[in-house]
C-alpha cells in the first residue's frame, strides 16, 4: 500500500531534502565566521543579477544537463553511471579530434559532427563498463570509477604525447579554427534585440541541452525502450520474463548514458575553452550525480536542479571573488545534496510516512482493500 | 652494487607509497567484509590527513593530531553509517556525498584556520612522524648486502609504517580466529543468520564501519604527517580509489591486500623513477601507464578473466527483515 | 501433563502500515507436545512466530514461557527463553561451515578454537540422541537442503532451545524427506521438548500434530484436538466457507497436438541438470496438469517454454519448431508463437510492482501495434485497453492508474491472466495460479482456465497443490528430479498414487521400501502415544 500521496512522494521529499541541505550549509558558513545571509545575496546577485551572471550560470547548467541526463538514465536501468566525468573527458577527445581535424564549412555543421563524435566517444567508454557489467557481472559503479581514472591517465598521455602542438609546454591541443567557434548567447540574441554579455561563455550548446531533456523525457516516458529500460530497472526478472533481454538494455542504456556524458564537450570544449585542455571536465561528471539525484531522475527535475547547480557554481566563484569563502564551499552543498537527496532519503521518508499514515488512519474510513 | 643500492631505494619508496594503500585497503576490508560498500575511503583518508596536520601544527603533537585525525574519519564513518545501516540508504551514494563532504570542508576549514590557500602550515619538529631507526642499523649499514636493506629498506621508516604492517596478521587473526571475526564474516554473508542467532546487525556493522573509520584515521594521518609534512588540498589524489582497486585484487582477504598494495605501490614507485624502468626492460614506459595499470588490473579481475572476484554476498545491500 | 503450558500467548495483534497481520490472537501450547498452526498464505502464521521468536514487536498482548510472562525483545531474549526457530528460508552462511553456522552467535569466549571443539562435540550427542546426521566441516552450500534443515534444527539444540518453531518445514522436501523430518519431530517430542509446525497443509497436522491452531486472515479461528477434529472440518475454518475443490467442468475433447516437447533437457547456472530428458505432449482443448514438489524442474520447464531459460531439445507447437536457446528464444518470440504464460512468481516475474496497471497490461506485449501510435507508445489506447480487460476479469478496483502493488493477490493475479488470456493464445502456460489468492478468486481463475480449454486452446498447468491438480486437469503428467514418472488419468488415480510418483517411486519394488517407511513412523505415532 502506498503510504505517501504521489505530491509528496515527488516533491515534499526532495524539498525537505534541500531545505536540510541548505540549512545545513547556512551553518558551515556560519561556522567559518562568515554571514550566510550575505553570502546568499552576493550569490544570487552574482549568478543572477546580470546577463553576465546568467551567461556563466547557464554555461554550467548545460555542462550538468547533460552529465545529470546521463546518469538519470542509467539510474532509470538501476545502473549507478559514476563515470561520467571520464566520459565527458573522452567526449572531449572526440570534439577535438573533429574540430581539429575536419575542415568543417561552418559552425552549424561543425556541431552536429561535433556532438556526435563526442557521443561516440563518451558512449565507447561507456559501452566497456556496460560490457563487463552484462556479460561478466562486474560491478558498473566500481569500473566506472576505475575507468574515470584510466580516461585521466589516457587523456594525459594524448595530450601531452600526441596533441600538444610543437614548441608548447602547455598540456592541450592547438586552438580550434575559426569556422568551428559556437555562436553565443550574446550571438544569438542580438539579432532579436536582446543584448545579453559578450563575455559570458553560454552558447548555442544550451539549446541542445534542452533539446536533449526534451528527448529522453520522450525516450524513457513514451517510447518502448525507455519502458523496456524502465522495466529492466524496476525488475530483471520481470524484465526477463517479458523477453527484454538485459544485455541489450544495459548495453543501450549505457551507450545513452555515457553519450549523453560525452555531449558535454560540445560546450566545454568547443564552446567554451575553444581547445581541449587537460583536466577538461572539472568534476561536472560527479555534479550529474547529484543533479540527477535531486531531479529524480526525470529529465524535466533535472533541468531545473542543473540550472540550480549552475547558480550554486557561478554564485560560488563571485563568492570565492569578493569574500574569503573559498569556491569549495560548492563542494560541501553539493555533497549534501547528495547525501540528503541520496544516501539519507528514508531519514526523511521514513518520519513523512509516519505522519501521513496517522492522518490516514484518523479521520475517513480507509478504502477496503478486496 | 649501485643496482642493488637503487634497487633497495625502489623498494624502500614502496613501502612508503605501499603504507596508506594498506591500510586504507584494510579500512574498506573491514567494512566491505560486514556487507558495508564503502567508496567514501578517499574522503576519510583526505579528511583525517586535513585534521591530524592541522592538529599537529596547533598543538605541536603528532600524536594528538593523529588522534584528531582518527576522530575526523571516525565523524564521517558515523555518516555513512546512519545512512547505510539506520536509514537503509544507498552505501554508493553515501560514499559518494563522504568524499564531496572531505574535499569541500578540508579546504573550508584550511582557509578560516589558517588562512593559507587551503594549507596547512608546514610540520616540524614534533608535529612530525620521524623515521624510527631501529636497533644496530647504523652499526650494520655497512655490512654487504645485508647492511643496506636492513638499514635502508627495513628501517628508517615512521612507526605508523610499522603499524600498517602489523594490522595485517592482526586483521588475518581478528577476522578468523575470534568470535567477533566470525560474526562480521557473517554478517556480510547473510545478515539474516546473524539476526536470527540472537546477534545485532546494526551493532556488528556499526562496528565495522568504525574499524574503517580508525584504520582511514591512521592512513590519512600519514599521508600528512609522516609521508608530507602538512596538508594540501586533493592530497589523497585518489589513494582511497587505488585502496578500494587494490581491495578487489585482494578478494577481501588480508594478506592478499598486502600484496596488492605492495605492487601498487611499487607502480607508484616506478612512475617517479623512468630511469629506472628503462634500465630494467630496456625500453621507455610512459608514467600515465604506470598511473593507470592498478585501475586496468582491477577491471580485468573485475571481468572475471583471472581468477573471479566474488565480494561478500550481503554487500551493498541494507539489511531488512523480510516479512 | 499439568503443568504450565510451554508457551502462551495472549492478545497478540500486530500492523505492518494499514495491513493488519495478527489481530488479538491467544494461544496455549503444553510441553512435550507437538501443535500445529495452520492457515493459508498471508493468514499471519509467520508474523505470529517471528513476534514469537522477537524477530518482530507486537503492538499489543503478552507471552509467557512456562508460566512466567516473557519479554521478548529480540531473537537473544528469544533463545535465552528457551525458543528455537527453523524459518522457511534457512538462515545459514551459505559459506560457512556446517560447525561455524552451528556457533555463531552462541559461542563460548571470544576465541573460535575452543567453541568449535565443543560444537564438535555436541553435535556428536546430539546426532545420536535425535539421528540428526550432519558433515561438521561441509560448507552449507555443498549439502543438501535436507542436510541444511538439519543443521537449522541443530543450531536450536545447540542453544539448548526446549521449545522448537518450524516454519513451513517441508515446503522444500521430498516425502521422504518429510517423513524423516517428522521421525526427528517425534523422537523431539518423547524427549520433552515442545514444538510448534507452521504449515498450509492439513496433511501433515493431521499426521504429526496432537493439537491444532487455525488462523485466517490474522486471527486465530480456532484451536482444537487433531483427534477429534477431521481435515474436511479444517479447511473449513481455515478458508471460511465450505471449499468446492470440484471445478464443474465438461470432459476434454481433446484435438491435435498444440505442444510437443521431446527430450527437452535444461542444466543451471552451477551446470546441474535440472530438466533430464522430458517428453510430453498438449492436446488443444486440453489441460495438462504438472504435479511435483516444488524444485524438481517445474520451474525450469516454465521458464524453458516461456523463452527465458536456455535448453536443448526440440519442441514444436503446433507442429513447427522454436528455438530453444540464441536470440530467437526469448518471451518476445514465444508471444510471437501464440505463446501466452502466466508465471509462478506474479511478483517477481508476472507485474512490476510499481507500475500502475496499465502499464502492466501492455508488460510483454508493448511492441503490440494497437499499442503504439509512430514510434511512441499509445498510453491512451492501453488504459482504455485496461480497463475493459479489468471490467472483464472483475479486477477491484478497477483503476488503471493504481500500482500493481496496491492491489490485494488476487486482483494482481487476475490483470496478468487478463493479460495473458485476452491476446487469444494457442498454449498457456500458467504455473501456481492459485498462490496467495482468495478462496473467491481462485474459483473465477479455475472458471477461466476451464473457459480457454473449452474455446479449444491448450494449457499447461503447474501447480504443487495436488488438490487443484487433481480438479482442473484433464490430464497429470508427475515431475520428480528433472523427468517425468509417469501420466495419470485424474478419474483413474489419487492422490496417494501420485504422491508415491511424485517421490520418485515408479515400480513396486520401490514401492515397498515406503510402505515400509511409513509404517514404521506409524508405529512411532503408536508407541509415542502409549497405544
Amino acid at each position: 500500500m502506498d503510504v505517501m500521496p504521489k505530491w509528496a512522494e515527488v516533491i515534499l521529499v526532495p524539498l525537505i531534502s534541500l531545505l536540510l541541505a541548505a540549512v545545513l550549509s547556512a551553518l558551515v558558513i556560519l561556522a567559518i565566521g562568515e554571514d550566510p545571509v550575505a553570502a546568499v545575496k552576493l550569490m544570487v546577485n552574482g549568478a543572477l543579477g546580470s546577463s553576465y551572471g546568467w551567461g556563466y550560470t547557464l554555461y554550467y547548467a548545460t555542462n550538468f544537463m547533460f552529465t545529470g541526463l546521463a546518469v538519470a538514465v542509467a539510474f532509470h536501468a538501476r545502473l549507478f553511471n559514476i563515470g561520467g566525468e571520464g566520459q565527458a573527458a573522452l567526449g572531449g577527445l572526440g570534439v577535438a579530434l573533429a574540430c581539429l581535424y575536419i575542415p568543417w564549412p561552418h559552425w552549424s555543421l561543425a556541431l552536429i559532427g561535433a556532438t556526435v563524435a563526442a557521443g561516440l566517444f563518451g558512449a565507447a567508454w561507456a559501452a566497456i563498463p556496460g560490457w563487463l557489467q552484462a556479460r561478466r557481472g562486474s560491478h558498473i559503479v566500481i569500473t566506472t570509477i576505475m575507468f574515470n581514472f584510466i580516461a585521466a591517465s589516457l587523456l594525459n598521455y594524448v595530450l601531452v604525447n600526441m596533441l600538444r602542438p610543437q614548441g608548447s609546454m602547455d598540456p592541450a591541443t592547438a586552438r580550434f579554427p575559426e569556422a568551428v567557434n559556437l555562436p553565443t548567447l550574446h550571438d544569438l540574441l542580438a539579432p532579436i534585440g536582446i543584448s545579453f554579455s559578450k563575455a559570458a561563455p553560454a552558447n548555442v550548446s544550451l539549446l541542445v541541452a534542452v533539446a536533449a531533456c526534451v528527448l529522453i523525457w520522450l525516450l524513457i516516458w513514451r517510447t518502448r525502450l525507455g519502458y523496456e529500460i524502465r522495466s529492466y530497472g524496476h525488475s530483471e526478472s520481470a524484465a526477463r520474463y517479458a523477453g527484454m533481454p538485459p544485455t541489450r538494455i544495459i548495453m543501450i542504456t549505457m551507450l545513452i548514458s555515457g553519450g549523453l556524458a560525452g555531449m558535454m564537450a560540445i560546450n566545454n570544449v568547443m564552446g567554451e575553452a575553444e581547445r581541449l585542455v587537460l583536466n577538461s571536465v572539472e568534476g561536472a561528471g560527479f555534479i550529474g550525480i547529484a543533479v540527477a539525484l535531486m531531479g529524480r531522475s526525470h529529465p524535466f527535475g533535472v533541468f531545473i536542479a542543473a540550472i540550480l547547480f549552475g547558480f550554486l557554481y557561478q554564485g560560488g566563484a563571485e563568492l570565492a571573488l569578493w569574500t574569503t569563502i573559498p569556491r569549495d564551499l560548492i563542494v560541501v552543498i553539493q555533497a549534501l545534496v547528495i547525501l540528503f537527496t541520496g544516501a539519507l532519503d528514508n531519514m526523511v521518508r521514513m518520519p513523512l510516512e509516519r505522519v501521513f499514515l496517522s492522518l490516514r488512519r484518523a479521520p475517513k474510513p480507509e478504502r477496503k482493500e478486496v | 652494487m649501485d643496482m642493488y643500492l637503487t634497487l633497495i631505494q625502489l623498494l624502500d619508496s614502496t613501502v612508503r607509497l605501499a603504507t596508506p594503500l594498506l591500510l586504507a585497503c584494510l579500512a574498506g576490508l573491514f567494512s566491505e567484509r560486514a556487507g558495508i560498500f564503502d567508496i567514501g575511503l578517499e574522503g576519510k583518508m583526505l579528511a583525517a590527513a586535513f585534521f591530524s596536520a592541522a592538529v599537529a601544527a596547533l598543538t605541536g603533537s603528532v600524536w594528538v593530531g593523529l588522534l584528531a585525525g582518527i576522530a575526523a574519519s571516525l565523524a564521517l564513518s558515523a555518516i555513512h553509517g546512519i545512512a547505510s545501516i539506520t536509514f537503509r540508504g544507498n552505501q554508493l551514494i553515501s560514499g559518494v556525498a563522504i568524499n564531496f563532504l572531505a574535499a569541500g570542508m578540508t579546504v573550508l576549514i584550511a582557509q578560516a584556520w589558517f588562512r593559507q590557500g587551503g594549507r596547512t602550515p608546514s610540520l616540524i619538529g614534533n608535529a612530525r612522524f620521524e623515521p624510527v631507526t631501529l636497533p644496530f642499523a647504523e652499526a650494520l649499514q655497512n655490512v654487504p648486502f645485508i647492511g643496506p636493506l636492513y638499514y635502508e629498506l627495513i628501517s628508517g621508516h615512521s612507526v605508523l609504517v610499522y603499524m600498517a604492517f602489523a594490522a595485517v596478521p592482526l586483521t588475518w587473526w581478528i577476522l578468523f580466529r575470534t568470535r567477533f571475526g566470525l560474526r562480521l564474516r557473517a554478517v556480510g554473508e547473510n545478515p539474516a543468520a546473524v539476526d536470527t542467532a540472537g546477534v545485532s546487525v546494526v551493532g556488528l556493522r556499526f562496528a565495522a564501519v568504525a574499524i574503517c573509520g580508525v584504520l582511514c584515521g591512521v592512513a590519512g594521518a600519514y599521508l600528512s604527517t609522516a609521508l608530507q609534512a602538512g596538508f594540501v588540498k586533493d592530497m589523497a589524489a585518489g589513494r582511497g580509489f587505488i585502496a578500494l582497486a587494490a581491495l578487489i585484487f585482494a578478494k577481501w582477504r588480508p594478506w592478499h591486500a598486502l600484496y596488492a598494495t605492495l605492487l601498487f605501490g611499487l607502480f607508484g614507485a616506478l612512475e617517479t623513477r623512468p630511469d629506472v624502468i628503462e634500465s630494467l626492460i630496456g625500453m621507455k614506459v610512459q608514467g600515465q601507464l604506470l598511473a593507470a595499470l592498478p585501475y586496468v588490473m582491477t577491471v580485468i579481475i573485475l571481468a572475471g578473466f583471472v581468477g573471479k572476484a566474488i565480494p561478500p554476498r550481503a554487500g551493498g545491500e541494507p539489511y531488512v527483515k523480510e516479512r | 501433563m499439568t503443568s504450565d503450558p510451554a508457551i502462551e500467548l495472549k492478545g497478540i495483534s500486530k500492523a505492518f502500515g494499514p495491513v493488519q497481520a495478527n489481530k488479538d490472537i491467544s494461544i496455549r501450547v503444553m510441553p512435550g507436545t507437538i501443535h500445529g498452526i495452520i492457515g493459508e498464505n498471508g493468514a499471519g502464521k509467520s508474523t505470529l512466530m517471528s513476534i514469537l521468536y522477537g524477530f518482530y514487536k507486537a503492538d499489543k498482548g503478552e507471552i509467557f514461557v512456562a508460566g512466567k510472562k516473557t519479554n521478548i525483545t529480540d531473537s537473544q531474549a528469544a533463545i535465552a527463553a528457551g525458543i528455537g526457530m527453523v524459518f522457511q528460508h534457512f538462515k545459514l552462511v551459505e559459506n560457512f561451515t556446517v560447525l561455524e553456522n552451528v556457533i555463531l552467535g552462541a559461542e563460548d569466549g571470544r576465541l573460535l578454537k575452543p567453541s568449535i571443539a565443543k560444537a564438535r562435540r555436541t553435535l556428536v550427542e546430539l546426532a545420536e540422541d535425535y539421528g540428526l546426521n550432519v558433515e561438521p566441516d561441509a560448507l552449507v552450500q555443498d549439502i543438501g537442503v535436507g542436510m541444511q534443515q538439519r543443521v537449522e534444527i541443530l543450531k536450536a539444540l545447540y542453544r539448548q532451545a526446549d521449545i522448537l518453531i518450524l516454519d513451513e518445514p517441508t515446503g522444500v522436501l521430498t516425502p521422504a524427506e518429510a517423513d524423516q523430518l517428522f521421525r526427528i519431530l517425534d523422537r523431539l517430542r518423547a524427549e520433552g521438548k515442545t514444538i510448534i509446525l507452521i504449515t498450509h497443509k492439513l496433511r501433515e497436522i493431521m499426521d504429526i500434530t496432537d493439537t491444532v491452531s487455525v488462523m485466517r486472515r490474522g486471527e486465530m479461528t480456532a484451536t482444537v484436538k487433531t483427534s477429534e477434529t477431521s481435515p474436511a472440518e479444517l479447511a473449513e475454518l481455515m478458508v471460511g466457507r465450505k471449499v468446492l475443490l470440484r471445478v464443474d467442468k465438461t470432459p476434454a475433447k481433446p484435438g491435435p497436438v498444440v505442444l510437443d516437447v521431446q527430450n527437452l533437457h535444461v542444466k543451471d547456472e552451477k551446470g546441474v541438470e535440472r530438466l533430464r530428458g522430458i517428453d510430453l505432449q498438449v492436446h488443444a482443448g486440453e489441460i495438462l496438469g504438472i504435479a511435483g514438489v516444488a524444485g524438481n524442474g517445474q520451474s525450469e520447464l516454465l521458464e524453458v517454454l516461456g523463452g527465458y531459460a536456455d535448453g536443448t531439445g526440440t519442441i514444436t507447437v503446433n507442429g513447427e519448431s522454436i528455438d530453444l536457446s540464441g536470440a530467437k528464444s526469448d518471451g518476445q518470440s514465444r508471444r510471437a508463437r501464440g505463446i501466452a504464460h502466466v508465471p509462478e512468481d506474479r511478483q517477481r516475474e508476472g507485474l512490476i510492482m510499481d507500475f500502475h496497471a496499465w502499464e502492466n497490461v501492455a508488460f510483454g506485449y508493448h511492441n503490440d501495434p494497437s499499442y503504439r501510435s509512430g514510434i511512441l507508445m499509445d498510453n491512451a489506447a492501453i488504459r482504455a485497453d485496461t480497463e475493459g480487460k479489468m471490467a472483464r476479469f472483475d479486477v477491484r478496483p478497477p483503476d488503471p492508474k493504481l500500482a500493481a502493488k496496491n492491489f490485494s493477490g488476487g486482483n494482481q493475479q487476475k490483470i496478468v491472466l487478463a493479460r495473458e488470456i485476452e491476446r487469444n493464445p494457442d498454449l498457456l502456460l500458467i504455473g501456481q495460479p492459485t498462490r496467495g489468492v482468495d478462496i473467491g478468486a481462485i474459483e473465477f481463475i479455475h472458471q477461466q482456465i476451464v473457459a480457454l480449454r473449452d474455446k479449444g486452446k491448450a494449457v499447461l498447468l503447474v501447480s504443487v497443490e495436488l488438490d487443484e491438480i487433481m480438479a482442473l486437469s484433464d490430464r497429470i503428467a508427475v515431475m520428480f528430479d528433472g523427468q517425468i514418472m509417469g501420466e495419470r488419468l485424474p478419474s483413474e488415480t489419487d492422490e496417494k498414487e501420485l504422491g508415491l510418483l511424485m517421490a520418485g517411486i515408479t515400480d513396486t519394488g520401490a514401492e515397498h521400501s515406503v510402505a515400509e517407511v511409513q509404517g514404521n513412523l506409524a508405529h512411532v505415532h503408536a508407541a509415542e502415544k502409549g497405544v
